[in-house]
Formats: C-alpha cells, sequence, structure tokens
C-alpha cells in the first residue's frame, strides 16, 4: 500500500483553491449563503418547536364536573378523562381552589366580597400531548359522563400560529436543505472541474507514469473539503451574528415578549457540528462529482 | 504465477491481436510479435500502418479486438483497473511532442513523475542527479522547458521515462520534433540505455536513422507485419 502523502495532497489541494482565486471565493460566498439559508430556516422551526413545547405544557383544557356528582362519581369523571387520548395528565380542581384563583387574579373589592364558592364549579385541568388535537379532545371530554354539552372551555387558539410557523418552517428548510445541497455541490464542483481542466496535462501524465486514482484523486478532495471547511467556518460565524441579533431584537420588542428565544450558547455545538459536516459534505461530494469523468481510462 | 505462465515478466508477447476501433477503421489485422528483454527494437511502417495503436495496446490506453497482449507479466487482456498503474510503472513512454509540464522546472518535471508513483523526498533526491547525467542535462535542472532546445526537451522527456526504474522504454516517434543531427543524439541516448538493461521500442519514419544503428527492426504495413530482422531493409 502507497503511504498517503498528507503534505503533498493538502500542498496541491491549497495551490488549486488559489490558482482560481475567483472562483473559489464565489463558491464560498454561495456555499455559505446555502448554509445560511438552511441554518436559518432549521434555527426558526427548531425555536417554534421550542415554543410550542413549552405552549403545550401550560395549554390546559377546563371540563366543569357537574354538580351532581358525588365524590366518587367526581373522581370517576377524572379517570375517564384520563384514559382519553391526546390527555397527558389530570388536575382537579375544587371550586374553593378555582374562587382563590379567581380572586388572586381580580382584584376588584367589589367582585371579591360579592363572590362565593358556590359560583364555581369543580373541575379538571387536562394537559395535553398534542395542540394540533385540542379540539377532537375537548369534544372527547365533552363526552364524558359528569361533564356534558357546553361544560368544557377551551383557551383561545393562540397555539394555531405557532404550529404554522413550526410546520412551515420544517416543511421550507427540509426543501431547502435537499435543493441548496445540490446547489452548492454543483457549484463547488464546477469550480473544481475548472482546476481538474487546467492540470488535465498533469493528470495524464500522472496516469502514463503509473499514479494511481487515489493519488490523482486526493489533491481535488482536499480542495473540496477545504472549500467547504471555509465555507462552514465563515457561515457558522454569520449565523451566530445574525441568531444573537435576531434574539435582542424580538427581546426588545414589546409587542414580542410572548416568544421567547433558545440562546446561541446552548445550541452552537450541534449549529456548529451540522454547518461543519454539511460544509465538508458539500465540499467533498462537489469534488468527487468534478473528477468522477477524469478518471476512466 | 501469472508470469510463468505467460513466459516471463520482462517480456512483451503479442497473439493474434486484432484492433478495430470504434468507428470501423481495422487497425491491426493479426500481429504475432515478441519482444524480449533487453532487446532495442525498431518499429517501422507508412503513416497509418497501426504502430501507435500497438504502442497504446502496450501501455493499456486501448484494448485489443482479440488476440493476446502481454506486457512485462500483465496480461492486458484480464488487467484489472487496479493494475493498470502498476503496468505503466514497468513501462516509460516517451512522446513526439515531449509533453513536459511548461509551468515546472526540468528538475520539477522528473520529481513530480516519481512523487506520482509514491517514491519517497530521499529516493528522488538520489535518482534525479543520476538520471540528469545519463541524458546530460544535469547543468539544465533548473530550468524551464521552454527555455530548452527541443533536442533538449526530448531528453528531459527521456529522463523522466527512465526516473520510475522502468522495466521498458517505450517511444513513438522521438526524433520528429527534433533537428536531424539531435535525432542521432537521441537514438544514441536510447541506445545507451538499451545497454544499461532496458528493454527499447522504437517507432520511427526515419530510415536513414535507422540504418546507422545494427538493430532488429519490425515492418508494419496496413495493419499486417510484413518484415522483421536486422537493419531497415531485413525484408
Ligand atoms: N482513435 C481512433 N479511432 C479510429 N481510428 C483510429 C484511431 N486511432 C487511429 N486510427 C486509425 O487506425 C489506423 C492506424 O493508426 P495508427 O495511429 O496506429 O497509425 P501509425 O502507424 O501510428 O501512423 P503514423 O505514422 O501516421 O503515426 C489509421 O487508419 C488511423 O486512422
Ligand atoms: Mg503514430
Amino acid at each position: 500500500m502507497q503511504r498517503h502523502d498528507f503534505g503533498y495532497f493538502i500542498h496541491e489541494g491549497v495551490s488549486n483553491l488559489f490558482s482560481h482565486g475567483f472562483m473559489s471565493f464565489a463558491a464560498i460566498g454561495i456555499t455559505v449563503a446555502c448554509l445560511l439559508i438552511m441554518g436559518t430556516f432549521t434555527l426558526v422551526a427548531y425555536n417554534a418547536e421550542m415554543l410550542l413545547r413549552t405552549l403545550e405544557s401550560e395549554y390546559e383544557i377546563l371540563a366543569f364536573v357537574d354538580d351532581g356528582c358525588n365524590e366518587a362519581q367526581t373522581k370517576a369523571v377524572g379517570e375517564a378523562i384520563a384514559r382519553l387520548d391526546n390527555v397527558k395528565s389530570v388536575e382537579f380542581i375544587t371550586r374553593e381552589e378555582a374562587m382563590e384563583a379567581f380572586e388572586e387574579r381580580n382584584l376588584d373589592e367589589y367582585m371579591r366580597r360579592n363572590i362565593l364558592p358556590e359560583m364555581f364549579r369543580d373541575r379538571y385541568a387536562v394537559y395535553v400531548n398534542d395542540l394540533n388535537q385540542v379540539k377532537q379532545t375537548a369534544a372527547a371530554v365533552e363526552a364524558v359522563e359528569g361533564i356534558g354539552e357546553g361544560n368544557v372551555r377551551v383557551d383561545e387558539d393562540i397555539a394555531g400560529g405557532f404550529i404554522l410557523v413550526r410546520d412551515v418552517a420544517s416543511a421550507v428548510s427540509l426543501a431547502l436543505i435537499a435543493i441548496l445541497l445540490v446547489v452548492s455541490v454543483f457549484i463547488i464542483s464546477n469550480t473544481i472541474r475548472l482546476t481538474t481542466f487546467d492540470r488535465r496535462d498533469e493528470i495524464a501524465i500522472m496516469k502514463m507514469v503509473g499514479a494511481t486514482n487515489g493519488f490523482i484523486r486526493w489533491p481535488f478532495v482536499y480542495e473540496g473539503f477545504l472549500l467547504g471547511l471555509l465555507s462552514s467556518l465563515i457561515a457558522f460565524g454569520l449565523q451566530w451574528l445574525v441568531y444573537a441579533s435576531v434574539a435582542k431584537g424580538i427581546e426588545a420588542a414589546d409587542t414580542l415578549q410572548f416568544l421567547s428565544t433558545v440562546p446561541f450558547s446552548q445550541i452552537w455545538k450541534p449549529v456548529a457540528a451540522s454547518f461543519g459536516a454539511a460544509g465538508i459534505i458539500i465540499g467533498v461530494g462537489g469534488s468527487l462529482t468534478a473528477i468522477r469523468k477524469f478518471l476512466q481510462v | 504465477m501469472e508470469m510463468e505462465k505467460e513466459g516471463g515478466a520482462r517480456v512483451i508477447r503479442l497473439k493474434d491481436v486484432e484492433k478495430e476501433y470504434e468507428n470501423g477503421t481495422y487497425a491491426l489485422r493479426g500481429i504475432t510479435l515478441t519482444i524480449e528483454d533487453g532487446e532495442f527494437v525498431f518499429l517501422v511502417g507508412p503513416s497509418g500502418s497501426g504502430k501507435s495503436t500497438i504502442i497504446k495496446l502496450l501501455t493499456g490506453e486501448i484494448l485489443p479486438t482479440s488476440g493476446r497482449v502481454v506486457v512485462n507479466g500483465f496480461s492486458l487482456t484480464k488487467i484489472s483497473d487496479r493494475q493498470i498503474p502498476l503496468l505503466r510503472r514497468s513501462i516509460g513512454v516517451i512522446f513526439q511532442d515531449f509533453r513536459l509540464i511548461e509551468k515546472k522546472t526540468v528538475y520539477e518535471n522528473l520529481s513530480f513523475a516519481m512523487r506520482a508513483v509514491g517514491a519517497s523526498p530521499r529516493t528522488i533526491k538520489n535518482r534525479i542527479p543520476y538520471v540528469l547525467k545519463l541524458v546530460g542535462l544535469e547543468e539544465k535542472a533548473d530550468q524551464y522547458p521552454y527555455e530548452l532546445s527541443g533536442g533538449e526537451q526530448q531528453r528531459v522527456g527521456i529522463a523522466r521515462a527512465l526516473v520510475n526504474n522502468p522495466i521498458t522504454i517505450i517511444a513513438d516517434e522521438p526524433t520528429a520534433n527534433v533537428d536531424p543531427a539531435r535525432s542521432l543524439e537521441i537514438m544514441r541516448l536510447l541506445n545507451r540505455i538499451n545497454e544499461l538493461g532496458t528493454t527499447v521500442v522504437v517507432v520511427t519514419h526515419e530510415r536513414d536513422l535507422v540504418n546507422r544503428f545494427h538493430k532488429r527492426v519490425v515492418l508494419l504495413e496496413d495493419g499486417l507485419i510484413t518484415g522483421d530482422g536486422i537493419g531497415y531493409d531485413a525484408k
């Protein structure tokens, strides 16, 4: 087995890169743009998902228990609800607890003086797994004996917007990843094809004297690898800047208080790893595409 | 084991070789030819008779349509892609248009060819001065090809063919782009290389030149061997 002449391959790869400075620059620019677009959509989808999870854990359906139920019946109602699809957990709230909570929220003296526990009913707070199915779940809860029609309160559809954002962002990022990967591979492969064209005499001589295909291939693989790696480094830095400034903007905006973003410091490792992997896949994929044809004969 | 079966690792053997190109041209019509280890052979014949086709068969550039080709222990009809580089390392090829890398010095052209087959820097450093001395270019190591005469460029081509110490040197019209006086020098150099133990196959048009050497001449006409003996007019 021939030794891997690492120093030589890297040297040739780098000099290939500089022999088409402008094309390399353009290829890096386009790959950076592609990585940024992919990264941004993925991060939007990720944040929407995180927000949804928080919302989901806080979101409750209130089911009011019929006044006619005794303690055992009330307990049975709770168990019946807990058995329904999509119900994560059920919490029993007595009318007294409900009144206290109401009083805390409504500080108006007049109202406080005039409410009585009898005005409240025992209730269950129902937590769900999937916000998408709240309506069906609410209907199922309504159908439980001891609850009855009209005795279920579903919060307003605040979740709908986030679900849409998450679903659109996920779909778009998937589609973009596929398209932009192809675009980047194509760009890098064209850049490398230029170098192989420049070096066709050298390649012919290498073949003639008995160089293996691997030996001929390596400098171009390194060239692609370096192009991809440089692109991912630059894209990562820019992504960081963009993410941090958007997060800061959201935090500062009064109307966007309900949005919370995951701090970049918590996610930089997977982001860096994904960018690095994508960059290297693009770079090496591009070079292999470029030299595939070259190595027959 | 292949080697014994094919009669030695340093022999070239063609048996009933035919070559029809994709476009239907019949370049070779049944060639049987053996070149033993250490021989010096001139391959002559009119334009289009199939000389370059034979060379391309020997280097694995093209495959025969039928027949057997064995070069230095490699059977060209059975050779795998992985073995082609090994076959080529056993052959040094010289072209009429030199095919040097213009951007590299003489020394770099040679080290490039050695590095391509995985020679260590130390081997390269030891081997190149020896080969340059052999072709008489030790003074020109740091010059670029365009700074050299045609004859000198071809001597660089010969040095490159020699630098990986091949079993066989194959030259396709090495003197076609060199003036007559330099042509004789080139042939003498090839003769000297042959005397040092390398098998040499030279394709040429130059009858006068061939006649100055008392060597085996294979005459090719229209894809067939029509003469094989010592001297051009041997048939
Ligand atoms: N790649 C090819 N495709 C089709 N026909 C070819 C090809 N190469 C050579 N030929 C034909 O095969 C025949 C032999 O060609 P070849 O190159 O072997 O001749 P040659 O003896 O080297 O001639 P010359 O002295 O002019 O170099 C010619 O008729 C030529 O036109
Ligand atoms: Mg020819």
